[in-house]
């Protein structure tokens, strides 16, 4: 992988960290001494777009006033965990010797899918319902039940 | 399955076997790696723009770009069928939903609703947190870091769909018990008859109502009574109006 001295300046010039003395200090060395554009991918690096997924989902749903953006977040959620089944499912990316999910995994995602669609088209109705009710999507105007 | 080629198998070959250039000095870049740096870098990307976009349209938008590249991931991990499902079901169903709402419910100061600073460095501080927790934990596996082997994925259609109907034909994974898997047609019909409830219940939730007392946005777009202009105003004080003149005076409590 790594003989070629052209591709190595190339494409990864400046991602090569010293592999020997990183992974003691930073758990994270590992990732930081691959050579994005010559190493095979592997099922942790869909685990990491996962996670970030998942976080900015996360984070969408907890910081948008917009009942929309809180909808949009809960979206990204369930992409986030789909990316992990489909991942762990994948005999491609499966490491040696590593077990995979085999279709499982995909059919999982698939249901994920299909229940994000339902999700979405009652979460809509009931926002509309509310715009109707209240002239606005605002979710911290929707407090009629506090009591 | 075999060495046979077949129509549906050539997408998932063609993408997982980009030819190597015959140049010795490129040979060694895996371009399964650099197109999936590509649709990572997409996906998270749009995905953190959606956090940051402050108006509900843009939002919309780059929920788009990011649920394409994630398809664009699943055909990368050999995920034929669950990408063209994301495609269809997500970008094509779900997000035109969400723009539909996007459109019926932007109105000039609802499209953008800022949340305040101090809940923008909470939530950026839970999420940096939340993140590097996932992130250790994903890493820690051993099992997990490891990189592929590259084995060719068959295509997947017709397998998911007789698992469907409750028969496995796909090859288990290595080291799976051949016996005791099981097929999905009880999830299949339930998933069934819950989108067949979804559709009544949406289409209920959301139908045009003959109601006694008129809609706020109703009484706000038109010139009513002072009386219930003085209420809705009440209820919702900061809401302004397109609506020239009727409007206001019934957002002000109405001073005919």
């Amino acid at each position: 992988m790594g003989e070629s001295i052209l591709s190595g300046t190339v494409f990864a010039a400046g991602i090569s960290v010293g592999p020997a003395i990183l992974p003691g200090i930073f758990p994270l060395a590992p990732l930081l001494a691959f050579n994005p554009f010559t190493e095979p991918v592997g099922v942790i690096h869909y685990m990491i777009v996962g996670a970030v997924m998942f976080t900015a989902g996360v984070v969408c749903m907890a910081l948008k006033r917009n009942a929309l953006g809180v909808l949009m977040g809960i979206e990204l959620v369930l992409n986030g965990a789909n990316i992990n089944f489909i991942a762990f499912s994948s005999p491609y990316l499966r490491g040696d010797g590593a077990p995979t999910l085999g279709l499982d995994g995909q059919l999982i995602a698939l249901f994920v899918i299909l229940l994000a669609a339902a999700e979405a088209a009652v979460a809509l109705a009931i926002t509309l319902n509310f715009y109707n009710n209240h002239a606005t999507v605002d979710i911290d105007r929707a407090d009629d039940l506090k009591g | 399955m075999t060495g046979t080629i077949r129509m549906d198998s050539i997408f998932t070959s063609v993408l997982l076997h980009l030819p190597a250039p015959t140049a010795p000095v490129v040979a060694a870049v895996d371009w399964h790696s650099v197109l999936f740096l590509l649709f990572a870098g997409l996906a998270c990307g749009f995905a953190i723009a959606v956090v940051a976009a402050e108006n509900v349209v843009r939002m919309a938008l780059y929920l788009v770009f990011s649920l394409a590249a994630t398809a664009g991931l699943f055909f990368l991990a050999g995920a034929d069928f669950l990408g063209a499902m994301q495609l269809m079901i997500y970008v094509g169903g779900t997000l035109v939903l969400l723009v539909f709402g996007v459109m019926l419910t932007a109105q000039a100061p609802l499209v953008s609703i800022k949340p305040s600073a101090s809940d923008r460095a909470l939530a950026g501080i839970a999420g940096a947190a939340l993140l590097a927790v996932l992130l250790a934990a994903a890493v820690s596996v051993d099992a997990w870091r490891k990189p592929g082997v590259g084995e060719i994925p068959s295509p997947t259609a017709t397998p998911l769909g007789m698992a469907l109907v409750g028969v496995r034909v796909d090859d288990p994974p290595a080291g799976a018990p051949l016996t005791g898997r099981s097929g999905y047609m009880l999830p299949f019909e339930i998933v069934s008859v819950h989108l067949l409830v979804v559709l009544v219940g949406a289409a209920y939730l959301a139908r045009a109502k003959r109601r006694k007392t008129p809609r706020a946005i109703d009484v706000l777009a038109s010139s009513d009574p002072p009386s219930q202009g003085a209420v809705l105003a009440a209820a919702v004080p900061a809401v302004r109006t397109t609506s020239g003149a009727g409007g206001k005076s019934a957002l002000l409590g109405g001073g005919h």
